[in-house]
């Protein structure tokens, strides 16, 4: 009898674990059999694609930092990434107010599932690696990496990346600086990973890192507004040739990825885009070049 | 006195028989021992005993097996399963970034066996000083309480950054610049706080009877201290020095916003590098590789302690 019983419970709580789990998945979008049509239906503001209807969600970090965001508020317009997503959305119809901004941090941006987001707009850099996971769309902006120390530290006078060799070099996490870093500099010292440029900049200016290494408007950003006494040494391109690419990133399959890459094409040929670099990021293009 | 003395007399003499008779009950015991031979039903129910036992255990074991397949089933019938798998658990990844999280790791291992010492040395002290009656200790006695609530109250996380980036922009003469030394100093100074609370609730535990004895024995205060009422405060109270030590292996982590590069930084630059959360898995293997057999290890004080205590309250 009580053999009988536990069989009984046993099979049953396996089948009340089983029933729970094939009832649980959610009903999935039928994204993929549209992205094929990016038709002018399924670029306007009522693609069945959007994350809601009539609204385009993007999404970014916060904080939101200069040159890219102004103040931490990426709904104003201002900064490079900001002009750019409401130039996005202007092509595709969307008027000012019809652009909603959500906050997504970065490691959770790749995750799988359906995103709640349209698209998210990060300087993320796009690499064939990363895009298995993800769609990236063509990219808007094509990044080099600076450095950048103290006026008196004793690097101030390097002028190639073979004589940065010996410094403790600071890099952002979640960026390609680090991998650009070791693959260029070739540091005796392991890299510091901070979270953000702020903690950075703290241990730059505390003098537990010489240098910091990341994006070349962002060095320009910290070395005009959050440092006293900084120094940009100069730029260098990463992994050999292949410049760096920042894409704006959306869920895997998804159905608008084309209507993007459709309304950048047209923001590239228009001048749109060169106008906005220029107004956001012209500071960054006088920087010398670092020789290995 | 002559009835009292007497009735001695006669006490004496039937305690002498008693043990007599004990001692033979006794040797008839071992002689009845040696060729014991349990009777069938004795052995039918021993037989019945180990059937069921055994029963028992392979139904617990099949039981779980159902229950791990049903679960694993269920995963892998999912829709978004080949993305989970391919995202969390891409081996050819984990092979790749395994190394070098072992490497962080290392970090991880030492900032925990350096910090532990440091915090059972300062714990002791925390709580001694607590618990002393010395009226001329006042003022080191509120400063203990104090520092206990301050650094028990104020979440790790936060010490990690004041320690790590204010205590160099201090700019102090000798101030330790390297990363994970100002990461461990902020580990201390947290688990210090805890571990004080955890010692002095043991020197709390040891009975007030234990110190008039030892004293009454000569012993002074120090030996009584050293001797008797911290080996019984220490015992008491390993298994939670334990729990606290199984956690601040795990907090070692949160040193990676200093910048070193510990395990479970050396996963998110992998993941977030390749978009693949797999490097977090190797991290947290390796991190739950260490705490297993501590917790295991502290479960088993707590099943002694616990044994003990029984034995001692059925005496």
């Amino acid at each position: 009898m009580s053999r009988a019983r536990t069989v009984v419970a046993a099979s049953l709580g396996a089948v009340v674990v089983l029933t729970a789990a094939a009832c649980a998945p959610q009903p999935q979008k039928s994204a993929t059999s549209a992205a094929s049509g990016a038709g002018s239906a399924a670029c306007s503001i009522n693609s069945p694609n959007l994350y809601k209807q009539g609204q385009l969600t993007v999404a970014t970090d916060s904080p939101a930092y200069a040159p890219w965001f102004d103040n931490n508020t990426p709904a104003d317009g201002k900064g490079f990434e900001s002009a750019v997503a409401y130039a996005v959305a202007g092509k595709l119809g969307f008027s000012q107010s019809q652009v909603k901004w959500v906050v997504e941090p970065f490691d959770n941006s790749y995750a799988p599932g359906a995103k709640t987001f349209d698209f998210d707009i990060n300087e993320i850099s796009n690499t064939p690696e990363r895009a298995k996971a993800v769609d990236f769309s063509t990219s808007y902006y094509t990044a080099s990496q600076a450095v950048l120390v103290l006026g008196k530290s004793k690097y101030a006078g390097a002028t190639s990346l073979s004589a940065l060799k010996d410094a403790k070099i600071g890099v952002q996490v979640a960026t390609t600086s680090y991998q650009a870093v070791i693959d260029e500099i070739k540091p005796t010292q392991q890299p510091s990973v901070f979270n953000t440029t702020n903690d950075e900049v703290n241990a730059l200016q505390n003098g537990q890192i010489d240098a910091v290494v990341t994006d070349l408007p962002t060095v320009f950003y910290l070395a005009g507004s959050e440092l006293q006494g900084g120094k940009i040494l100069g730029q260098f391109g990463y992994a050999g040739g292949t410049p760096e690419q920042f894409g704006l990133l959306l869920g895997k399959g998804s159905g608008l990825t084309a209507c993007v890459d459709q309304a950048l094409a047209g923001l590239k040929a228009d001048g749109t885009l060169d106008r906005l670099t220029s107004q956001w990021l012209a500071s960054s293009a006088n920087a010398p070049e670092l020789k290995p | 006195m002559e009835h009292e003395t007497t009735a001695e007399l006669n006490q004496q003499a039937n305690q002498q028989a008693n043990d007599r008779a004990d001692k033979q009950d006794h040797e008839r015991d071992e002689r009845a021992d040696a060729d014991y031979r349990p009777s069938a039903r004795q052995q039918e129910r021993e037989r019945f005993r180990r059937a069921r036992k055994r029963r028992n255990s392979v139904i617990a074991a099949l039981c779980t097996l159902a229950g791990l397949l049903a679960v694993g089933a269920a995963a892998v019938a999912s829709p978004g399963w080949d993305r989970v798998h391919s995202l969390f658990l891409n081996g050819a990844e984990f092979r790749k970034t395994l190394p070098a999280i072992l490497d962080g790791f290392w970090l991880n291992i030492q900032m925990f066996l350096v910090a532990e010492v440091l915090i059972l040395a300062l714990g002791l002290l925390i709580a001694l000083v607590r618990v002393t009656r010395a009226p001329g200790l006042q003022p080191l006695r509120l400063a203990a309480t104090l520092y206990v609530d301050v650094f028990r109250g104020v979440p790790t996380l936060l010490l990690v950054f004041l320690v790590g980036f204010g205590l160099p922009a201090l700019q102090l003469q000798g101030t330790p610049s390297q990363p994970w030394v100002l990461g461990v100093i902020a580990l201390v100074l947290s688990y210090a706080a805890y571990v004080g609370e955890v010692f002095r609730a043991g020197l709390n535990s040891v009975h007030p009877a234990q110190r008039n004895a030892a004293r009454a024995l000569g012993l002074s205060e120090t030996q009584t201290l050293r001797r008797v009422v911290l080996p019984q405060a220490v015992r008491n109270v390993l298994p939670p020095l334990l729990n606290d030590f199984i956690a601040l292996q795990k907090d070692t982590a949160l040193v990676a916003v200093l910048g070193p590069l510990e395990a479970l930084r050396v996963a998110q630059i992998k993941a977030d590098y390749a978009f693949n959360y797999t490097p977090y898995l190797g991290a947290a293997l390796l991190f739950i590789a260490v705490t297993i057999p501590l917790t295991r290890y502290a479960d088993r004080l707590q099943r002694r302690s616990a044994l003990r205590t029984w034995a001692e309250a059925g005496q």
